[in-house]
């Protein structure tokens, strides 16, 4: 066994990382992912044409050599857009995964460190808000506050954190009761810095894997708000909003370009990131319900 | 067991309480107002001020919220502003179609995703249990309206085989048992795409939970005393892997109500998922409120009905 500290300890960093490099579907998560973030930023160098460069006379072409993959109903290149588009959906499910994870791990924390009345009154405030319908909410806030990308980020966070409030409580509830936070305590350690130095580390797999579905999770809901109109909004480009041209009977039928591309960059996004956080919990923790 | 009842029914009601607070002040924070658009423009200014008097616009809005719910027990909803029809007949007209696309959804899924998650599960690392790994990998990363566009592109516009959209072929008048089955023919896609998801979340958790209960000890117990294969996973693991199911089924059913905005928007399915979206378009607050507020109601009792059945599966839980 490869010994990676100078004392002769394997840390549990490098036994995760050695199992999770052995996950095949994993690796080709890692890869899709890296190849999509680099495209997308990249997207300048890579093409020719601008955003929204408008070409009246080229409009809805079908892919030929000058647009690899077409034109839009303004004539502008769907492959450009696409690669712009990729900023803003991978923007917003890592933006509106981070806010999920500060609300939803410091108020979980919260609830299961301090316990009692605190507990009670914010589960029932996650019990309130999970009951909604969440697409129904989602939409009916989009329609209220307009659509954009930053509040479309805050609708999906502060819909979604309910679900790592309860997991890290779950959790916390359980670690608090070990003889290392008795240990904490006696040594007169403030509650906030148990929290924060004893308790959250042991709650860094958990956290990790519920990141990883909340950025797939993320991505998805704004395909589907983008795609009702209720999400970014053009002439910026994301996956959802370029999708919705297939709402369109003539785009559904006869101009494939304008809407699969779309829906398969939205797939093949998630479905990475989803074998990424499936080898990422194997690796850290099997035993993890998330 | 009853006073575990009350208690979680007791629970239930304070949170129904707080859902219609919320959905009313979000309704009365929202920009227009209910109130203004119920009446004919054309009417004097002091008339005017004389029925936002007795609709009860000047009122605080702890009274107005007192007066909603008053209705909502008496069964008046309100007015919708789009419909011009009371808004229980407009959920009425369209609440049986979503029931119709969501049972068939859930059936569907319940039955293929079931019996493949016990398939895997038995047959771990089998090609079998692989193949049904990727594919529910792929149902839950797929957006699911892409998937209903791919199939309304593929089915229903080169090969022809099912209707576009809608729920009767318009026009056919068909009656009796033609209906029926124009119905059932345009049902089949988005039942589909509704149950994809479903499927494939479903199917991970029976595996899982399977997987889970084969660890123990009862089980190599019950091998051990030579039973038969089929006799220890359909006997002993699958009763005992019932419970997590349980819940995840149950949550599926707040997921119907979700998916079904798309699915029925994508269908054109003149359902409640379709008529949410079109009523938060068009401001028709009454309706919204409706809907929001019914739809709480059928997640809080499925949420409740799975808490109860878990005491009937498993002797163990004992309500303290």
């Amino acid at each position: 066994m490869k010994k990676d500290t100078d004392n002769g300890t394997v840390s549990l960093g490098s036994i995760a990382w050695r199992r999770f490099r052995k996950n095949k579907l994993a690796m080709f998560g890692v890869v899709v992912i890296a190849l999509l973030i680099l495209m997308s930023v990249c997207a300048p160098v890579l093409t020719t044409y601008g955003r929204d460069d408008i070409d009246l006379y080229n409009i809805e072409a079908a892919p030929n050599s000058d647009h690899l993959l077409g034109t839009d109903e303004l004539g502008r290149d769907v492959l450009t857009r696409l690669l712009y588009g990729g900023r803003v959906s991978l923007t917003v499910g890592l933006l509106a995964s981070v806010f999920e994870i500060i609300i939803g791990v410091s108020v979980g924390a919260i609830a299961g460190f301090y316990g009692g009345k605190v507990d009670s009154l914010i589960m029932r405030i996650t019990d309130v808000i999970m009951c909604f319908p969440f697409f129904v909410v989602a939409i009916a806030l989009a329609a209220m506050i307009g659509p954009s990308m930053m509040n479309l980020i805050f609708i999906i966070a502060i819909l979604e954190w309910t679900k790592i409030a309860r997991i890290v409580r779950a959790e916390v509830l359980s670690i608090k009761e070990r003889d290392f936070i008795q240990a904490a305590r006696s040594m007169g350690l403030s509650k906030m810095e148990i929290i924060i130095k004893h308790v959250l580390p042991n709650t860094f797999a958990s956290i990790m894997v519920f990141a990883t579905l909340a950025i797939a999770n993320g991505i998805l809901t704004e395909a589907a708000l983008s795609f009702l109109g209720l999400g970014v909004r053009p002439p910026q480009p994301s996956w959802g909003n370029m999708l919705s041209a297939a709402q369109s009977m003539r785009v559904l039928q006869y101009e494939w370009w304008m809407w699969i591309p779309q829906g398969f960059l939205v797939f093949i996004t998630v479905i990475s990131i989803n074998f990424l956080g499936d080898g990422l919990r194997d690796a850290l923790d099997p035993k993890l319900k998330i | 067991m009853t006073r575990y009842l009350i208690r979680r029914l007791a629970q239930s009601i304070l949170i129904l309480f707080c859902v219609t607070v919320i959905v009313f002040l979000f309704i009365n924070l929202a920009p227009g107002d209910p109130y203004t658009q119920r009446l004919d423009p054309s009417v004097s200014a002091e008339v005017r001020e004389e029925m936002l008097q007795k609709m009860g616009y000047y009122d605080p809005v702890p009274i107005k919220y007192f007066k909603w719910i008053r209705d909502v027990f008496r069964g008046d909803f309100g007015y919708s502003i789009k419909y011009k029809k009371p808004v229980w007949d407009v959920i009425c007209e369209r609440l049986p179609n979503t029931v119709l696309m969501g049972a068939g959804a859930l059936i569907l899924s319940t039955a293929i995703a079931i019996p493949a998650g016990k398939t895997s599960a038995t047959k771990r690392n089998s090609v079998f249990d692989y193949m049904g790994t990727v594919l529910s990998f792929i149902g839950i990363s797929i957006p699911a309206f892409f998937f209903g566009l791919l199939l309304i592109k593929w089915l229903s516009f080169d090969l022809k085989i099912f209707p576009i959209s809608g729920m009767v072929t318009v026009g056919a008048g068909y009656q009796g048992w033609d209906f029926i089955k124009d119905v059932a023919w345009h049902l089949v896609l988005p039942t589909v795409v509704l149950a994809l998801l479903q499927t494939a979340t479903l199917m991970r958790y029976t595996r899982s939970s399977m997987l889970e209960v084969f660890d123990h000890d009862y089980i190599r117990t019950a091998r051990a005393k030579g039973l038969s294969e089929a006799v220890v996973v359909n006997k002993h693991a699958f009763k005992n892997a019932l419970i997590p199911i349980i819940t995840v089924l149950s949550m599926q059913i707040p997921t119907i109500f979700s998916g079904a905005v798309l699915t029925e928007t994508i269908f054109v399915w003149p359902g409640i998922g379709r008529l949410s979206y079109t009523a938060i378009l068009d401001r028709d607050y009454p309706l919204i409120m409706a809907l929001l507020l019914m739809t709480t109601v059928i997640i809080l009792l499925s949420n409740l009905i799975a808490d109860l059945l878990y005491a009937v599966i498993d002797p163990r839980i004992r309500y303290e």
